[in-house]
């Protein structure tokens, strides 16, 4: 992919300007190949097989997932990323796009649960159709503002445990999120950390996500994002569409409230 | 009239919807949503969801004074010196477990030794610019410090186990957390201390 090869040679350049021993002018080329990277993204790959996953008829039901409700009502789609996590009184929890997306996988299309929720990430030819769909829909909140519903106890409840969960330290490294993700202008080796819980950054972090990972060649959704940070953590591993990883997220997107939405990005 | 009150109250109380959730409610529910939310893979067991004392309080945020002081205790207790009194070792070893991310996560081979990624958060060297800021800088450690024997064993302990001096710092405590040897923890102790060091040029 023609991508491929320009993110390269932005890279070298970038390694090569590390090499020039200036600090300073190798965070401004890290900060040129990002740009370089945002001209052409291959999410818009995912965001097409997305688009046509949720308008076949598919499982033992032979139905589209064109009717399911993301929160805006059914088959509304425009800006409903924007607006999760959030209470859905028909399964009596809240739910982020990808638990919502397998509850509407098992409901219309009669998979069941763990068929709905077998591949969650992809690798090489064995794609996810959750990739796939949460590019194609979070794409169709580009340019809403982040309006994350806090009137319901449940989504209030779920904001506060992710809170908790946010500074919860634990493993061999007594690392929490808030380790890397707690105060202002810090860094992990030239790799800028976002303070998540400040509003600013968590807009700029959260309405960036899901992104296009150049390192992997990969789409990757914010159940990624949170799987990978608790690996890193040291953590076991996080469930697909856990409780925590639910509650989480709606701290997280909350914390990005009124932010524009940016997705699906792409990054190093 | 007041029938009616007691009837309103006792509803509002039984219905629960009115009440909002304690801090120490929420703090448990957080708690056993970790538990269920996690599944083992490779080495990372879930047992390592089990929050020991320390864990426990330096999740809160901001804690007292008090609180702080019995953290540093109960972390200096565990501090544990080599037997043979050697406390430095060789900053060429030292450096290579600095530069070393692996170890621990459920994606390492654990019968690998572990890093110390000590460059993810610290300056160390003037050679190495693609350093972190989560921790101060340390160029110079030695050079400003010297090595003796006092400040040798400082630095190890610091390593050892950091709450021992700072109540809930981010730095992992790396031996006793079984993260970082003995061995190794000699090498990162004369990065830091060997005048020869480029910690220290």
């Amino acid at each position: 992919m023609a991508i491929d090869a320009r993110a390269a040679a932005f890279l070298l350049a970038a390694v090569l300007a590390l090499d020039a021993r200036a600090q300073g002018s190798a965070l401004d080329e890290i900060a040129k190949y990002r740009e370089a990277l945002a001209a052409g993204n291959p999410a818009e790959l995912w965001e097409a097989r997305g688009e046509e996953l949720w308008k076949k008829k598919r499982g033992p039901s032979n139905a589209s997932l064109e009717s399911c409700d993301l929160g805006k009502g059914p088959g509304v789609v425009k800006g409903a990323y924007a607006w999760l996590p959030r209470y859905f009184a028909d399964a009596g929890r809240v739910m982020d796009l990808e638990t919502r997306l397998a509850h509407c996988m098992v409901t219309l299309q009669g998979f069941s649960a763990a068929e709905a929720t077998r591949r969650p990430f992809g690798s090489g030819s064995s794609r996810s159709d959750f990739e796939s769909l949460a590019a194609w829909i979070t794409a169709e909140s580009k340019g809403v503002k982040m309006d994350v519903p806090m009137g319901h106890p449940k989504e209030q409840e779920a904001y506060r445990v992710g809170e908790k969960i946010f500074h919860f330290r634990g493993g061999p490294h007594d690392f929490a999120c808030a380790t890397c993700h707690g105060e202002n202008g810090k860094r992990i080796r030239l790799q800028d950390l976002p303070n998540l819980t400040e509003r600013a950054d968590a807009q700029r972090g959260y309405t960036t996500w899901p992104a296009y990972r150049v390192s992997q060649g990969e789409l990757r959704t914010f159940q990624w994002r949170l799987n990978d940070c608790f690996r890193q953590q040291r953590f076991p591993e996080l469930v697909f569409g856990s409780e925590a990883s639910i509650a989480l997220t709606s701290f997280l997107a909350r914390n990005a409230q009124d932010g524009v939405y940016a997705g699906p990005a792409i990054k190093r | 009239m007041n029938r009616v009150l007691f009837t309103g109250i006792l509803f509002l109380s039984l219905g629960g919807c009115a009440v909002t959730p304690s801090d120490a409610q929420i703090e448990a529910q957080a708690l056993q949503t970790m538990k269920g939310s996690f599944k083992e893979r490779g080495q990372a067991k879930l047992d390592r969801l089990d929050q020991d004392e320390t864990q426990k309080v330096c999740s809160i945020g901001k804690i007292s004074t008090e609180s702080a002081a019995r953290i540093e205790k109960l972390n200096t207790a565990t501090l544990r010196y080599p037997a043979d009194g050697r406390l430095m070792g060789d900053w060429r070893e030292g450096e290579k477990i600095a530069q070393s991310g692996v170890g621990k996560q459920f994606s390492d081979d654990p019968k690998r030794p572990a890093g110390g990624n000590c460059y993810a958060c610290h300056q160390l060297s003037k050679q190495e610019i693609s350093y972190g800021t989560i921790g101060p800088s340390l160029y110079h450690y030695g050079k400003t410090r010297g090595a003796s024997e006092a400040t040798q064993r400082y630095t190890y302990a610091k390593v050892y186990n950091p709450q021992a001096f700072t109540a809930c710092s981010n730095m992992p405590r790396f031996s006793h957390n079984g993260v970082l040897t003995e061995e190794q923890l000699r090498h990162v102790v004369a990065l830091l201390l060997d005048p020869d060091s480029p910690v220290n040029q």
